[in-house]
């Protein structure tokens, strides 16, 4: 199980207090978006290896979300930071 | 003949027949003289054709490739040894009570090789038709899993509904007392579902690929794809040097989504660990397969006896090849309520696989956007029952390079076009 730091509450909790949300970042922008960029939205993924941001919410808390930027290989999360930030350089 | 003599003979064939009279003469002398069952190859400087990744569906996917379509310069590359990743890890479930038509009709498919599918490969995959039980716990369940019935009868799939007393008779050991915390209202049950011995099912198409000229290469991962001026593939690069063909199949599981950001394309998928468990041995207590999504448990007994419990995939996308423990807790939970009498065992071994999931939670088997590059990908939670079907059907768009009318919807661009195939309340994992 997974400690996650919630950037609002500044406090560890245990992960079955959050929600996970998916890949962070991600840009909708439905006004101006043809198929392939609404598809890509919707659908394509990093999917990658290594450090991946990603969205998580903290249900049994504070019920916002954030962003977290966690190692898909070790699990091992290196930040969590507040909704509409950018993703840290270098993290 | 002396013992040694049958020894020598034995060792000269090179695909020695599994046959009475075989097992009688290698018994003779003590079975030392069997020939190992598949060869270990360099890889050559080229092929034909590539699959990447030596699990069921790709080992299954060169041998129809040589045996159907007569190819025979191919090559099998596995970053580890044959076998190891989802195939190994799975809880070796097979039934076809899919709700869509295109799922019914690959799910299907695999059902009807599956059958033939020991002797066609003179290997026992030890395939065991003992009945697959869907369980029931609420109306909307019902009414859902009647739904899938109907549509199983309109598409000639055996599917059919069980009260909560057909379901104890037909599975002594499930609990249905009203008083459970998620009481059982019923069951769907696919008589002709069951299990089949997966580790056998990787080395038997394994044998006979590699019987029929197939190089099946382990431990050589791919680091790289390379395409020509017009953007076709032109080899691979590898931990074992670079390797060129202009067709490509990549048969990778969880880790596809790496593979094709390598030529450049991005996928809808995403990896998440999913876990299973077995139980110490028993004496036989368990006669069929019983799974519930609801509480999320699934269960069956290996013929070893031990019980093989499925649990939940863990809510993140990870490629750890674990998962978390509270997930496996819930899944022994809702085992022990089902199951009240086996709540005293001890769990010998846990494991994680990672799988590779889909927005609709049905496979892509497609062209991509790059020439001579296919995929079989996002089978998600529920592959292996599809194994001998996929790569029948895999083995044929990448020999003719066209879709097998199989699996023609499971295209990658209905993503794009929104032709999606939502089999979320099939897939028996929740997730």
């Amino acid at each position: 199980m997974l400690l996650i730091r919630c950037p609002y509450c500044e406090m560890e909790r245990p992960e079955v207090e959050f929600r996970y949300g998916g890949e962070a970042h991600l840009v909708r922008d439905p006004a101006s978006a043809n198929d392939e960029e609404w598809s890509a939205f919707l659908y394509l993924r990093v999917n990658d290896k290594g450090a991946h941001a990603e969205r998580w919410r903290h249900v049994a808390g504070c019920g916002r979300y954030f962003n977290c930027v966690r190692d898909t290989i070790t699990d091992k999360i290196s930040v969590t930071y507040k909704a509409g930030e950018a993703r840290p350089e270098g993290m | 003949m002396a013992p040694l003599a049958f020894a020598a003979a034995a060792r000269s064939s090179s695909a020695l027949k599994f046959s009475f009279l075989n097992l009688a003469r290698q018994a003779l002398n003590g079975h030392q003289g069997w020939p190992e069952q598949w060869r270990f190859p360099e890889p050559k400087s080229g092929y034909d054709a590539i699959i990447v990744g030596a699990g069921g569906h790709g080992l299954a996917t060169a041998y129809y490739m040589a045996k159907e379509h007569g190819m025979r310069d191919i090559a099998v590359l596995e970053k580890g040894w044959l076998g190891g990743g989802n195939t190994g890890r799975n809880t070796t479930i097979i039934r076809s009570n899919y709700l869509w038509e295109p799922s019914e009709a690959i799910y299907g498919h695999a059902h009807k090789l599956w059958h033939g599918l020991a002797q066609e490969l003179n290997y026992n995959v030890m395939f065991s038709p003992r009945g697959v039980m869907l369980i029931a716990h609420s109306h909307h369940d019902e009414q859902i899993f009647k739904r899938h019935i109907y549509a199983n009868r309109l598409a000639g799939t055996q599917n059919e509904w069980v009260t909560p007393e057909q379901a104890k008779e037909f599975c002594p050991l499930l609990n249905i007392d009203r008083s459970m915390r998620y009481p059982i209202v019923g069951a769907a049950l696919q008589r002709s579902g069951g299990t089949a011995r997966h580790d056998a099912v990787a080395w038997g198409y394994a044998r006979a690929a590699s019987g029929l000229g197939v190089d099946i290469i382990q431990n050589c991962e791919v680091k790289g794809v390379n395409r020509d001026a017009s953007g076709a593939v032109s080899g691979l690069e590898t931990t074992r040097g670079p390797i060129a063909t202009k067709k490509i199949g990549i048969v990778a599981a969880g880790n596809t989504s790496v593979l094709m950001a390598m030529a450049g394309v991005r996928m809808p998928l995403e990896s998440f660990p999913l876990q299973a468990l077995v139980s110490e041995p028993l004496k036989p207590i368990m006669p069929c397969v019983v799974m519930s999504n609801t509480i999320h448990a699934y269960m069956s007994q290996s013929d070893k006896g031990e019980l093989v419990i499925g649990a939940g995939t863990d809510a993140y996308t990870s490629y750890s090849q674990t998962g978390g423990l509270h997930i496996a807790t819930q899944t022994l939970e809702a085992i022990c309520e089902m199951f009240p009498t086996v709540s005293r065992l001890r769990m010998l071994r846990n494991w994680g696989g990672i799988v590779d999931v889909t927005p609709d939670r049905s496979p892509i088997i497609s062209k991509t956007p790059v020439p001579g590059l296919f995929v079989n990908c996002g089978w998600g939670t529920g592959g292996f029952k599809a194994t001998p079907g996929s790569g029948h059907v895999f083995a044929h768009m990448v020999a003719t390079g066209e879709p097998h009318p199989i699996n023609a919807p499971f295209t990658l661009d209905r993503f794009r076009s929104g032709a999606l195939i939502n089999e979320a309340a099939a897939a028996a994992v929740a997730h």
